[in-house]
C-alpha cells in the first residue's frame, strides 16, 4: 500500500468551500476536549481535507486512519497541529469519513499509519499555515516571508497580528502553495509532547464509540452459524428456532446460516435450536496431523529458496560442527476484546455500512462486487475498534451483514458471540521452522532457515537480520494448503520467527563460548563490513541502529551475558529496532527492559502504552496461547479454554526510546516479536531447559509447577 | 417473552424480553446503555461488569428474571461529570489502548475500592485479575487504581 499523499486536486476542490455540512456532526460520536467556554463556532473555513478553522479559533482536525487502539486518532492530528502552529487545546479531533480520494491510505495495518502519513499530515498543516500567512501579508501589504505564525496567530514585523479565526475565511481563497517548508524537529512543540487520548473522556463514561455500540432506529440483530472448516451444509432444520418468539428469519448464506431476531440474545438462543448436517468436509485434520505434515514439509524438497548468498551446501559440508534446531508454532486466534460485528443497511439507492474495519477501501470494493453495484453506492463509516491485531483487516463479517441486509431489506447489526469469534477466525497459521548453523574454527560461517506454514508460502523474512551478516546464508519456505482460514496476526510471521531465531542465536553463542550480546554485535559489525566489501549486498536493516538498541538495553538491564537471570533478544520489524531483556526472579518474570528506535516519538505517553502492550501481548501468547483442531473443528470456544494473560501474570515493563530526529517508523507491532526469544533465553538460564515450541507453559509446567 | 421493570442508574425501565436474557443484553439492546461491554458471555473477562446493589456483578450471566427489586448501576451512572476518582485516575494515567475493556475495569475497581479503603498492590492485582484487557494495558490500569485508592 502506498504512501499517504495529499492529493493536490483535493486541495483545490476543498479550497473555497465554506464547508459546514461535512465537518459538523456527521458522526454519531464526538469528542469535545477543546475548551468549552468559548463562543460557539458559527462558521468554519475548510482549509483542506484534513482541517477546518472556526471563527472562534477552534480547529477541527480529521484523523484519517482507523483507530484500533494504536492511538492514531490522537497522534495523527498532533502532526497536523504541529505544522499548523495551533495550541492543542484548540483542536477538536474527528474521525475522517472513509474517502480514498481525499485521504488515500486509510488503513490500520503493518504499523504504517504514522510512517506513511507523516509527510502528508505535516504538509496539510504547513500548507494551511502558509495560506494564512499569505492572507495576512495581503492585508498588511507585506511579503509573506515577513510573517511568522504561533499559537493560532500570524504576526507581522511591526507588531501587527491577526488570529487564524479572522484570517481563515480569507486564507481559504488563497492559491494552494506547492512547496511548503516543514519544521525542523528542534522546533516541535506538540510532537514529542504527551497528549491524552482524545477519546478518553468518552471511553471512561461509556459513550457509544465502538461498532458494537451502534444503533439505528428500526434495526434488527443477526448472528451467524458456521460449520467446521471446509464443510458445506447438506441440510438443516430451523423449525425450533423459528418457533422462538422474537426470531424474524433464518437464512442460508452458502455454507453458513444467518439468524435474524429482535435482539442479540434471541439470535444467540435461536442458534442453539438449529440442527445442521454438513457434507464434503475435506480437511478433517487434527492439530497433530497438521503438525506432522508441517514437519514433513519443512524437511522435504518442496520448499522454495527465497534467498541464497554464497555456497551454503559447501559451507555446511566442510563445517567443524553443525547446529540444527526445529521450532513449532501453534495456531493463534486474535481474540479482539470486542468480537466481530458490523452494521449494514442496503437499499436501492445506497449501501450504508458502519463498523470497525482496518481496511475500509478494500472492504468497500468487495461489498460492491458482492452486490454487483458501483463502489460509489457503498459508504463505510469507521468506528473505534475494540482491538484488531490483524483480524479486522478481513471484512468477512462486513460482507456477511451486507448480504443479510440485502436479503431482508432492513438495517441489521451482526454480532458474533465469543464462540463464533474464536471458532470462525482467520488465524495465525501453525508453522514449523528449522534453523541450521555451520561453525568452523570457532566462527559462525553459514546459516540456514527453512520454514513451512499453513497457507503461507512467505513464512520467512529473507532480507531481515542475519541477512548480510554471513557469507553463506540461505532461506527457504513452503506452505501447507488447508481450508482452515489463516491470515495476518499482529507482526505476521515475525511474531514467531523472531523467537526461534533469537533462541537459536543464544545456542550458537553458547557453542562458541561468547556472550549472546557479543555474538549479535559481532554479526552486525560483519554486516557493515560485508557491505563495504560488496556494495551490492542488500539487507533491510541498519546495523548501527540495531546495535544502538542492543547496547542500550544491555546498559539499562545491566546485561553482561553471564547473569543467571537475564535473557536477551532483539529484532527489527516494521522499520523499527527493538531489543528486550527479560529478568527472572526465581522462576517468575519480574521485569522486562525494552529499548526502541522508532525515530521521532510523536506521542510519548501513548507510545509507551502501545510498546508495553506489544511486549505483554507477545509474552501472553508465547506463554499460554494455542488454538487446536479436532476433525477440522476448533477445540477452544471461549476464554476458559484459551488463556489470555492477566494482571497477576504481568511483570513490570520498562520502555526506553532512543532519542532520534529521524522520521517516525512503526510501533503497533515491533515490540512483540523479540519477547518470545528473551523469555526463552531467560528460562534457559533459569532452568537449563531450551524451549522449542509455544506455548512455553506446556514445556515449563514441570519446572515451574 | 415477558415484561420486566428494572431500575438502572436510578431510572425505572420496562422491557419485554426472554426471561433468561442476561442483564447485559437488556442494557445494550433495549436500554441503549452500551457502555457495558460484551466480551465473552461466560463470566470470564469482566467487560460486562456492573454494580447490582453496589456489588460488582457480571451482567452477561445475570438473567433479568433474577434481578427482582435490585438496583443496577452501569458505567453511565458511575458519575455525572466523569469525576469519580477512578475516572480521574484513568485520565491522569492515559490508561486505554482500544478502550473496549475499560468500563468493565473501572466498574470492577469501583466496587473493590468501596470495600477496601487502603489496598496493597497485591490486593489490587488480585481484585483486578478477573478482568481481561486484550491490549494488555494492565500496568496502567494497576497504576490508575493505585492512584484512585489514594485519593
Ligand atoms: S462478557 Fe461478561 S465476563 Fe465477559
Ligand atoms: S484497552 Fe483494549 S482491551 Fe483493554
Amino acid at each position: 500500500m502506498g504512501e499517504q499523499t495529499l492529493n493536490r486536486r483535493t486541495f483545490l476542490q476543498m479550497n473555497g468551500i465554506a464547508g459546514t455540512g461535512l465537518v459538523l456532526g456527521f458522526n454519531f460520536y464526538s469528542c469535545k476536549h477543546a475548551s468549552e467556554i468559548r463562543a460557539e463556532a458559527k462558521e468554519w473555513s475548510e482549509m483542506n481535507a484534513f482541517l477546518s478553522i472556526a471563527d472562534n479559533g477552534q480547529v477541527t482536525i480529521m484523523s484519517p486512519n482507523p483507530e484500533i487502539g494504536q492511538g492514531v486518532k490522537t497522534s495523527m492530528p498532533m502532526i497536523i497541529a504541529e505544522e499548523l502552529d495551533i495550541d492543542w487545546k484548540d483542536v477538536i479531533v474527528k474521525q475522517a469519513p472513509f474517502d480514498a480520494v481525499k485521504y488515500t491510505r486509510q488503513v490500520a495495518g503493518g504499523s504504517q499509519s504514522i510512517r506513511k502519513g507523516w509527510t502528508a499530515l505535516r504538509t496539510a498543516g504547513a500548507t494551511a499555515k502558509e495560506m494564512l500567512k499569505n492572507a495576512a501579508a495581503e492585508q498588511w501589504n507585506i511579503l509573506p516571508a515577513q510573517c511568522t505564525a504561533s499559537s493560532g496567530w500570524i504576526h507581522g514585523p511591526n507588531g501587527e497580528k491577526m488570529s487564524y479565526a479572522d484570517l481563515a475565511p480569507l486564507a481559504k481563497e488563497q492559491a494552494v502553495p506547492t512547496d511548503v517548508t516543514l519544521k525542523d524537529p528542534s522546533e516541535f512543540t506538540i510532537i514529542g509532547h504527551s497528549k491524552m487520548n482524545v477519546d478518553l473522556p468518552d471511553i471512561i463514561s461509556g459513550k457509544p464509540l465502538f461498532g458494537m455500540d451502534f444503533y439505528r432506529e428500526g434495526m434488527v440483530y443477526a448472528s451467524i452459524l458456521k460449520g467446521p472448516f471446509g464443510a458445506r451444509i447438506e441440510r438443516y432444520d430451523d423449525s425450533r428456532a423459528r418457533a422462538l418468539e422474537g426470531v424474524i428469519d433464518v437464512l442460508q448464506l452458502e455454507d453458513k446460516l444467518a439468524i435474524i431476531g429482535v435482539d442479540t440474545w434471541t439470535c444467540f438462543k435461536a442458534k442453539k435450536l438449529i440442527d445442521v448436517q454438513y457434507k464434503n468436509q475435506k480437511t478433517k485434520w487434527d492439530s497433530a496431523d497438521i503438525s506432522n505434515n508441517l514437519k514433513n514439509l519443512v524437511r522435504s524438497n518442496k520448499l522454495v529458496v527465497k534467498r541464497e548468498d554464497g555456497d551454503v551446501d559447501k559451507a555446511f559440508s566442510t563445517a567443524d560442527q553443525i547446529i540444527e534446531r526445529s521450532y513449532s508454532a501453534p495456531f493463534l486466534a486474535h481474540n479482539t476484546m470486542a468480537p466481530m460485528n458490523f452494521f449494514a443497511h442496503v437499499t436501492s439507492d445506497k449501501v450504508e455500512c458502519v463498523g470497525p474495519i482496518q481496511t475500509p477501501q478494500w472492504t468497500q470494493g468487495r461489498i460492491a462486487t458482492l452486490l454487483d453495484r458501483p463502489k460509489e453506492d457503498v459508504t463505510i463509516e469507521m468506528t473505534r475498534m475494540g482491538g484488531g491485531f490483524g483480524r479486522r483487516l478481513y471484512g468477512d463479517f462486513a460482507l456477511e451483514v451486507v448480504e443479510i441486509s440485502s436479503k431482508i431489506n432492513k438495517p441489521v447489526k451482526l454480532v458474533y458471540s465469543r464462540e463464533d469469534d474464536m471458532t470462525g477466525g482467520i488465524y495465525r497459521p501453525a508453522s514449523e521452522y528449522i534453523f541450521r548453523a555451520a561453525l568452523k574454527n570457532g566462527e559462525l560461517v553459514a546459516y540456514e532457515v527453512l520454514g513451512a506454514s499453513v497457507n503461507d508460502k512467505n513464512c520467512v523474512r529473507p532480507d531481515f537480520f542475519p541477512a548480510g551478516c554471513l557469507q553463506h546464508y540461505r532461506v527457504s519456505a513452503g506452505a501447507l494448503e488447508s481450508d482452515i482460514t489463516t491470515g495476518a496476526w499482529r507482526a505476521p510471521v515475525t511474531n514467531f520467527v523472531a523467537y526461534a531465531e533469537q533462541s537459536f542465536l543464544d545456542e550458537i553463542a553458547e557453542e562458541l563460548s561468547i556472550s549472546p550480546l557479543d555474538l549479535r554485535l559481532k554479526m552486525l559489525d560483519q554486516a557493515i563490513q560485508n557491505k563495504l566489501d560488496n556494495p551490492d549486498l542488500e539487507y533491510e536493516f541498519d546495523p548501527l541502529k540495531f546495535k544502538g538498541v542492543l547496547l542500550d538495553v544491555a546498559e539499562k538491564s545491566q546485561y553482561k551475558g553471564k547473569e543467571k537471570q537475564l535473557g536477551l533478544s532483539a529484532y527489527y520489524s516494521h522499520n523499527t529496532y527493538v531489543a528486550e531483556v527479560v529478568e527472572l526472579n526465581e522462576m517468575n518474570v519480574s521485569k522486562i527492559y525494552c529499548s526502541i528506535d522508532c525515530g521521532i516519538v510523536v506521542n510519548p505517553i501513548a507510545a509507551e502504552n502501545q510498546a508495553q502492550g506489544g511486549v505483554l501481548d507477545g509474552m501472553g501468547h508465547a506463554m499460554y496461547g494455542a488454538l487446536t483442531f479436532n476433525k477440522g473443528e476448533v477445540e477452544q470456544q471461549n476464554f476458559h479454554q484459551y488463556k489470555l494473560i492477566r494482571m497477576n501474570e504481568v511483570p513490570d515493563v520498562e520502555i526506553h526510546f532512543i532519542k532520534s530526529t529521524n522520521d517516525p517508523t512503526g510501533l503497533g507491532e515491533p515490540t512483540l516479536p523479540p519477547i518470545g526469544g528473551a523469555l526463552a533465553n531467560a528460562f534457559y538460564r533459569g532452568t537449563g531447559k531450551r524451549i522449542y515450541s509455544q506455548p512455553f507453559m506446556d514445556v515449563l509446567q514441570d519446572v515451574l509447577g | 417473552m415477558k415484561e420486566f421493570s428494572i431500575v438502572v442508574n436510578e431510572k425505572e425501565h420496562t422491557v419485554r424480553v426472554h426471561e433468561d436474557t442476561p442483564l447485559l443484553w437488556v442494557l445494550r439492546d433495549h436500554l441503549k446503555l452500551t457502555g457495558t461491554k460484551f466480551g465473552c458471555g461466560i463470566a470470564q473477562c469482566g467487560a460486562c461488569t456492573v454494580h447490582i446493589d453496589g456489588d460488582a456483578m457480571r451482567s452477561c450471566i445475570y438473567p433479568i428474571s433474577a434481578l427482582g427489586e435490585s438496583k443496577v448501576t452501569t458505567i453511565e451512572g458511575l458519575s455525572t461529570k466523569n469525576d469519580h476518582p477512578l475516572q480521574e485516575a484513568w485520565v491522569k494515567h492515559d490508561v486505554p489502548q482500544c478502550g473496549y475493556c475499560q468500563s468493565g475495569q473501572i466498574m470492577t475497581a469501583a466496587a473493590f475500592l468501596k470495600e477496601s479503603k487502603n489496598p496493597s498492590d497485591s490486593e489490587i492485582v488480585e481484585a483486578m485479575s478477573g478482568n481481561i484487557c486484550r491490549c494488555a494495558a494492565y500496568l496502567r490500569i494497576k497504576e490508575a487504581v493505585k492512584t484512585a485508592a489514594k485519593s
